[in-house]
């Protein structure tokens, strides 16, 4: 196979998994918040996390770019101290990732943990329990599925993202081009070949993902 | 029960009209041009519609490769006007253009450019090696005309290799000239006519020498599968003939193709 077309899996698949990891850790603890607390911003917190799942991805990258672009809010400072921007690297990549994927991370959690029934958390509570003990050994294992269901769907976007990357991390070959840029690319320039194999081989690795996704779950319920 | 027909009559009749809003205007030229003539051919719209009332200039602007793809796939152009031969003649090979009507328009060159502020005090094309040089943008050199010649002058220059880690892609020459305007990268290679365009936030480092890259020729024909050929071979010689278009071309930075007689 051409290498070129295995960085592009190995890439797709690190953004991916990377984007994953950090939309669990903070998808779960916003979700979180967001089902068991009341506090001021809250409908804020919740319409901000939401708005990339329904703004198209080029509004999100838009928006990345205006944040974290070499002349961006935050960009500008990291960029005066470490003379090091995220635009055009691969870490691009896993924040645009990150960004459409933690909606779906949370929507689904948040769902997951309000079924989760309040009296045993409150008689969790009564045995002495604090809240973080209470947290990981009552709502977490009663949300489990959703929890899983969340993760998956956002690897799965996670994979598949392309608009707010391409415009972050741009098309740079052997370094940001992942599966949806390398596809996007070989039919801009005829390369057919490549795309053929590339398309078979990400409609391959995404069915196999979401059968192991499938049965792991029903497994573990 | 009257109220709800009257809603889903409203509704459909609404719907109905959404569908059929956008008839096909008969006298429509669909012209599929090259990003970097953006400017020039919206210019020479109303010139062109002026002289010719009964005609209305759509265009649709991207990399010539790009454009080049979507009339193979069978878009619905009218006229082809490429910032490169070679997308010209891989139409022409399969007959997807008249050659009959392929005539060259207009002649380019390329410049290297920096930020205005240039953060990597560039002042040649060989400090694209300097380490304060972190990323050069070119275009795509598999779709976008100035990516390869950028490529080319690039490797006349025997830079290609070692600056190959620095290149970013863009997807057309105005992305990669917007990717040096915003400051994302620390210099970029366009073309002359391209960065004339926002002098404010970048600034001209250095001219590609002619003899570095293919000669930059601009070729335009009707596409063979257009409704309209006769008007559209009427635009390709308006922008070759025209007096007025060509002292435009030339207002922009273009160069004009001396007709060898």
């Amino acid at each position: 196979m051409d290498s070129s077309v295995l960085f592009s899996i190995c890439l797709s698949i690190k953004v991916a998994a990377i984007a994953t990891f950090f939309v669990i850790l903070v998808g779960i603890g916003i979700a979180y918040l967001l089902a068991m607390k009341n506090f001021k911003g809250k409908v804020l917190l919740d319409i901000v996390c939401t708005l990339p799942l329904v703004l198209p991805p080029s509004v999100t990258g838009y928006y990345l770019i205006m944040l974290f672009g070499r002349n961006g809010l935050l960009g500008k400072q990291v960029y005066a101290w470490t003379g090091w921007s995220i635009m055009f690297s691969w870490q691009a990549a896993v924040l645009a990732s990150f960004v459409v994927a933690l909606p779906l991370m949370i929507r689904t959690t948040r769902a997951a943990l309000e079924t989760v029934d309040r009296e045993l958390i409150k008689v969790s509570y009564t045995l002495g329990r604090s809240e973080i003990e209470t947290f990981f050994r009552i709502c977490l294992p009663l949300a489990k599925r959703g929890i899983y269901a969340g993760a998956v769907l956002s690897f799965a976007r996670a994979m598949g993202e392309f608009g707010a990357t391409i415009m972050v991390a741009g098309n740079i070959p052997g370094r940001t081009d992942t599966m949806p840029i390398a596809i996007y690319s070989c039919a801009g320039s005829g390369d057919w070949q490549k795309a053929h194999i590339m398309v078979a081989l990400f409609t391959i690795i995404s069915a196999l993902f979401l059968l192991m996704a499938n049965r792991f779950s029903r497994a573990s319920v | 029960m009257i109220k709800k027909t009257n809603k889903l009559r409203t509704w459909s009749i609404l719907l109905a009209a959404l569908l059929y809003s956008n008839p096909l205007n008969a006298e429509e030229l669909l012209i599929s041009a090259a990003m970097s003539l953006k400017n020039i051919f919206e210019e020479i719209a109303p010139l062109y519609e002026q002289q010719v009332p009964d005609v209305t200039l759509r265009y649709n602007f991207g990399s010539s490769g790009t454009l080049e793809k979507q009339i193979e796939a069978g878009a619905p152009a009218d006229v082809f006007a490429s910032a490169s031969q070679r997308f010209m003649d891989m139409l022409e090979e399969r007959d997807d253009i008249l050659a009959s009507s392929r005539r060259d328009f207009a002649q380019n060159c390329m410049v290297l450019v920096v930020p205005a502020d240039n953060p990597a005090k560039l002042a040649a094309f060989s400090n694209l090696k300097n380490k304060s040089c972190r990323n050069v943008a070119i275009g795509n050199p598999g779709s976008v005309p100035a990516g390869r010649y950028a490529a080319e002058v690039l490797q006349h220059m025997s830079l290609y290799k070692s600056i190959q880690k620095k290149l970013v892609y863009g997807e057309h020459v105005r992305q990669v000239l917007d990717y040096v305007a915003r400051g994302e990268v620390d210099a970029g290679i366009v073309y002359g006519t391209d960065a004339r365009i926002r002098s404010k936030e970048i600034r001209v480092i250095s001219d590609a020498p002619p003899e570095s890259h293919t000669r930059i020729y601009y070729p335009a024909a009707v596409v063979s599968s257009s409704r309209f050929k006769k008007k559209a071979a009427h635009f390709v010689k308006f922008i070759c003939e025209n007096s007025q278009v060509q002292k435009r071309l030339q207002a922009h930075g273009f160069n004009l193709i001396q007709t060898v007689p």
